[in-house]
């Protein structure tokens, strides 16, 4: 891993350096294996709170992997295993007795293809709350609407809420899986490659309401179009062959960054 | 040498981009020599040789940006690949002008030559300073075309030449002016070509600075800090 070069950045806006941020999420010495192969290798990285951090890197590299260990879904898979460690808020989840659901709560997650299940609109949000939370009927239509109006859809569908989900648009489609994700208010958002089945417009839109949600969440973005993670986040990690190759501040990953390999990649010499 | 691009297409257009940038440059250094001998040997036909490349210089730098901006909307570049036509866009900008400086020496030379005034001093006093510059401007576009990061911080270092010629021409100027007061109209236009090719200068300096951007990503202008710690790396 690299150490960030913040300070050798010129010109570098006024935001918080990374030595300040406070951290959302440790990996240490993480490795994962899907039966004998290890997809994971050895990665350590410190997520920021609040901010969007993405992952890039070509098909196979480790990168959709390492987004699914934060959330323990590998679990549903027989023969796949992680070792090392992943705190999140002091806990290392991969070996916390605490319930997985309860985990999963906390860290929120949107697939490359949208998920909505097969019932309302209304229900898609609702649905999800109600496995944590009781709560009267007023307060569960405020927390659609809430939810609903943060994953910029609420005056899209607001007349329709009892319409299927499967009703909507791709893009609506993705931005009501948004909404489900932060309906169940996680401390983090993983977006598994949110906008690759999606048309600009609708891209355009959920990068929109990437940089929105960074208010109150930690992002996690996996994305293969390399502008996008220059355009909605702060710090991007480069992986290759399941090994993390550098780790810095996107501006400076974009513009400058420290290692050929990343370089070759972003600059399409990658081959 | 870089890898090649998974897009031979890109290569392509940023190969034909720095030639034509490496072009433009040799027509400016060109348009400067002859200016300077223009102005020594008073030739008219050489001065106006100079304004005439002067408006095919013009010409490539609006070409060469309309390149660039075709590049960028195009392939997104990102890295090294963006530092590059970044830096040519503003090398670009400072040949462009050094040729302006030239123009005005050949200007300075034709007026001369029309006006019938004769000129007591000082052109050969400036050969030196004019042929620094000159060396500095082909120095800097040689280590463009190399990316020549150790040529480039030579470049940088030695533009106090040109600096230290002006200053005591200045002073011989100011010198001969208080010994013969009828002279300052003519020294005047003198200062001005003095003027204008220590402008030269600097903007040669600036295309070498635009070289250490491009190959290491440190923008060392107006930072003398950051300079000193990429010269003390080499």
């Amino acid at each position: 891993m690299t150490t960030l070069t913040t300070s050798q950045r010129n010109g570098s806006a006024s935001k918080v350096p990374f030595d300040q941020q406070t951290i959302k999420i440790t990996a240490r010495n993480l490795n994962f294996f899907y039966g004998k192969f290890r997809a994971i290798k050895d990665v350590n990285l410190d997520i920021p709170e609040k901010q969007v951090t993405a992952f890039i890197g070509p098909s196979g590299c480790g990168k959709s992997t390492l987004l699914r260990i934060f959330n323990r879904m590998y679990e549903l898979y027989p023969e796949q295993r992680a070792e090392g460690e992943i705190n999140i808020d002091g806990e290392n989840i991969l070996t916390s007795k605490r319930d997985v659901s309860l985990i999963r709560a906390k860290i929120g997650m949107v697939f490359q293809k949208p998920t909505p299940f097969p019932m309302s609109i209304y229900e898609n949000i609702a649905f999800g709350v109600r496995l944590y939370e009781s709560m009267s009927r007023s307060e569960m239509d405020e927390r659609v609407e809430a939810s609903l109006t943060k994953a910029g859809l609420w005056g899209e569908v607001k007349d329709k809420l009892g319409q299927s989900g499967m009703s909507l648009s791709g893009g609506q489609q993705q931005r009501l899986c948004i909404a489900r994700g932060i309906a169940i208010r996680p401390d983090v958002l993983l977006l598994d490659e949110p906008t690759s089945a999606l048309d600009p417009i609708s891209t355009a839109k959920v990068e929109e309401l990437v940089t929105e949600l960074k208010k109150d969440y930690t992002v996690v973005i996996v994305t293969h179009n390399m502008q996008q993670a220059a355009r909605v986040s702060d710090y991007t990690a480069y992986m290759y062959l399941g090994e993390l190759i550098e780790f810095g501040e996107t501006d400076q990953i974009f513009l400058k960054p420290t290692k050929q390999e990343t370089e070759d990649y972003i600059t399409g010499r990658f081959g | 040498m870089d890898k090649p691009h998974l897009s031979t297409q890109f290569d392509t257009e940023i190969n034909t981009v720095s030639t034509r940038v490496l072009e433009m440059g040799g027509q400016v250094e060109s348009q400067l020599a002859q200016a300077i001998y223009a102005l020594r040997h008073l030739d008219i036909d050489a001065a106006r040789n100079v304004l005439q490349v002067e408006k095919r210089v013009n010409q490539m730098e609006v070409d060469i940006d309309a390149d660039i901006t075709q590049i960028i909307a195009k392939r997104q570049p990102t890295a090294r690949d963006l530092r590059l036509l970044v830096a040519i866009s503003k090398t670009i900008t400072n040949l462009e002008r050094a040729g302006d400086e030239a123009a005005r020496i050949a200007r300075m030379a034709r007026d001369i030559v029309e006006s019938g005034t004769s000129v007591s001093m000082g052109i050969s006093d400036l050969q030196h300073a004019a042929d620094l510059a000159i060396d500095q401007l082909r120095r800097s576009l040689d280590c463009f075309a190399r990316l020549d990061e150790k040529a480039a911080v030579e470049i940088v270092e030695s533009d106090s030449k040109i600096d230290d010629e002006f200053d005591g021409f200045t002073r011989k100027v100011i010198t001969y002016v208080m010994e013969d007061p009828r002279a300052i109209s003519s020294m005047l236009d003198l200062m001005f070509v003095a003027k204008a090719i220590e402008r030269i200068g600097d903007h040669a300096k600036s295309i070498a600075e635009f070289v250490i951007y491009i190959v290491r990503g440190t923008d060392v202008r107006h930072n003398k800090e950051a300079f000193r710690e990429v010269a003390g790396s080499l």
